[in-house]
């Protein structure tokens, strides 16, 4: 299935900005950043269509994650 | 060095150094402004009018070496809502004026005449002299000028002509380390230092320093207090990116005020995000990091180059660029950078300007994105002090009674800034409740709702919203009592030992034994002591509402509306 996986903030260093990337059908997110090779410790927020999820949720195809480190400001 | 209070009588041009009251001693910061302010301050009094008063008062742990302890409170009775008002900047000020013994400088009454004053602050107390030279003058040529007429190490307060023409959106500015500027922004408290003819403040700390009660606990409480802050993954991403990491995330979430608040979502995001801020300083030769005072260990602001790698701006944040970027669909960010640093130079709040600017831009005052025309705007009309300047400098509120806009997103007329309620529910409950009209500052539900420290509020239910609100004011007003820099609370609400740290530092500076008990109810004191005096004022619950708009404009792309009832807002003050 086709995922958009969108980065933020450092997560982009020698990865990408957006992505659209194919996963096997039941990928979760956990499973999406174990691709991209970010340590799951430092993931703060992930988000299917602009709501928050769990790491365990699982993605649909045409699904748009986006995966942020813990950010913090205001 | 026993702390005093400094007062200045503007109307005797007199000056005396007193004893601090009882009922002052355990204050400082906000807690202090709102005290000095409901004890002496008529409610009802106009606030550009002789009875108001403007207080000036460093954090408990200002001057000290503590990190981040560098916070200055402004307090008043606010010219742009009519409420009680306290506004907190970094820079120097804090530090350099508990440095001359200052626990709270008192400024009263109001000069008979048309001269214009300076105000000299040393140990020895305070010297008012008057002033030509930078009169009608913007902030950065009165520090610059003022650098030539003090001594090295020196702090200054001033107004730019936003203040000096008593603007709702005038701030108060405060120089930090680098003779750039940071801001005391909300409220419109510019405009009260310009009421009572007062252009600038300048402080010689000389050879004056702190007393600290036990050296050795405050030593090791800073230590483990140092390592909380710097530890803290988000102290991280504020380093690099500043506060303006926020703008991918809060437009992910759906949350970001677009187009004068009609949608949720910016398309131009990224050409104004953190990421690209980051990138673009690299590339000019500007610096990612920098702290507004000595002592900062998180550094969230940074020097933002122009295209020619001159320097244009610092402090260079989340707040300001999504005002003038998202809400007035600018995307070009050194057209962002410019205008900030004109409301940096004019002295005006730059949340409460560029919204305002959003609303004449619905208005029909200008194309929305129109860069160019918001920079003529400010320089043409705003610091000219021209019908229109003076319009868009009176705030959103003002803006959208001249141009007969219902879509006003004020709260007791102040500015909401750049969260959309609909889509945060828990920072709506925020901005209703504050005592000072909407502020993001007075309560960050954002932390919970949308950045996930601190626990989880789902940002779209109205469940857990006023609770979370309410836990949040009241700690926020304990902390800025301390003279800290807000940005240590996400350090509190994730590690154990930040707060108990934060306690005993506070307990070895003054040799005294405050729980975290002792702290909360600090804070509820300091909330019902603001509302009190609003009520006093004239407020009410009904005051405390979001504008009519967010209950029938569903907010794209959740297409939720503001759903609370008054009597659920009015469940918040149930403590």
């Amino acid at each position: 299935m086709k995922i958009t996986v969108r980065l933020f903030a450092f997560f982009r260093d020698g990865r990408f900005i957006e992505e659209e990337r194919d996963y096997p059908d039941r990928t979760t997110v956990a499973g999406v950043i174990d691709s991209l090779g970010i340590d799951k410790e430092a993931v703060g927020v992930t988000m299917i269509a602009s709501r928050h999820c769990p790491l365990d949720a699982e993605l649909k195809e045409g699904d748009q994650l986006g995966i942020f480190p813990m950010i913090g400001g205001g | 060095m026993t702390d005093k209070i400094f007062r200045v009588n503007m109307t005797t041009l007199t000056t005396s150094i007193q004893e601090v009251p009882a009922r002052w001693a355990g204050h400082g910061g906000r807690g202090l402004t709102s005290t000095i302010v409901a004890d002496e301050v008529p409610p009802a009094c106009h606030p550009l009018g002789p009875h108001n008063k403007l207080i000036i008062a460093p954090g408990l742990l200002s001057g000290t070496t503590a990190a981040n302890s560098g916070r200055l409170s402004f307090g008043a009775k606010s010219p742009l809502t009519g409420t009680i008002k306290e506004s907190n900047s970094g820079g120097t000020a804090a530090q350099f004026m508990a440095r001359c013994g200052c626990k709270a400088l008192i400024l009263e009454g109001q000069p008979s005449g048309k001269a214009w004053y300076g105000l000299a602050m040393s140990p020895e107390g305070i010297v008012i002299t008057v002033e030509t030279e930078l009169i009608g003058k913007g902030n950065f040529e009165v520090v610059g000028t003022l650098a030539g007429r003090m001594p090295a190490k020196h702090a200054v307060i001033s107004i730019g002509q936003a203040g000096e023409m008593k603007m709702g959106a005038a701030n108060i500015s405060v120089k930090d380390n680098d003779g750039h500027l940071r801001s005391a922004g909300r409220g419109g408290l510019g405009a009260v230092l310009g009421s009572k003819r007062i252009k600038f403040i300048t402080i010689d700390p000389k050879d004056g320093k702190m007393a600290i009660a036990d050296p050795e606990k405050f030593k090791a409480a800073s230590k483990i207090f140092t390592k909380a802050l710097t530890e803290h993954p988000i102290s991280k991403g504020l380093g690099q990116y500043g506060t303006n990491v926020l703008v991918n995330i809060i437009n992910e979430a759906g949350g970001l005020p677009t187009r004068n608040f009609t949608a949720g979502q910016f398309a131009g995001h990224d050409k104004i995000s953190g990421e690209t801020m980051y990138d673009r300083i690299m590339e000019r030769g500007g610096k990612p990091k920098h702290g507004c005072h000595p002592g900062c260990v998180i550094q969230c602001s940074q020097i933002y180059h122009d295209l020619k790698g001159q320097y244009k701006t610092s402090g260079f944040e989340y707040e300001s660029i999504w005002a003038m970027g998202a809400d007035c669909c600018v995307d070009n960010l050194d057209h962002i950078a410019e205008a900030d640093s004109l409301m940096d130079d004019l002295g005006l709040d730059s949340i409460e300007t560029s919204v305002a600017m959003g609303v004449a831009m619905e208005g029909g005052l200008l194309e929305f994105g129109d860069g160019e025309g918001i920079l003529r705007i400010l320089k043409e009309e705003v610091g000219k002090g021209t019908g229109l300047g003076r319009t868009i400098g009176g705030g959103a509120g003002l803006v959208g009674k001249t141009f007969g806009v219902a879509r006003v997103p004020v709260v007791k007329n102040q500015a909401i800034p750049a969260y959309d309620p609909r889509a945060i529910k828990g920072i709506g409950i925020t901005y209703a409740t504050s005592t000072m009209g909407a502020d993001h500052t007075m309560g960050y539900a954002i932390a919970t709702n949308i950045l996930k420290v601190g626990g989880s509020v789902d940002p779209l239910v109205k469940e857990g919203q006023v609770e979370l609100s309410r836990n949040l004011q009241i700690a926020t007003a304990a902390i800025d009592s301390t003279g800290m820099c807000l940005f240590i609370a996400f350090a509190a609400l994730d590690d154990a030992t930040c707060l108990p740290a934060l306690i005993d530092l506070i307990n070895a500076r003054f040799g005294i034994h405050l729980t975290g008990d002792d702290v909360m109810n600090l804070g509820k004191y300091i909330l019902k002591t603001e509302r009190a005096f609003n009520q006093s004022a004239g407020f009410t619950n009904v005051d405390d509402r979001l504008p009519e708009f967010f209950k029938y404009e569903p907010l794209p792309p959740h297409n939720m509306v503001w759903d609370f009832t008054g009597a659920e807002i009015d469940a918040f003050w149930d403590f």
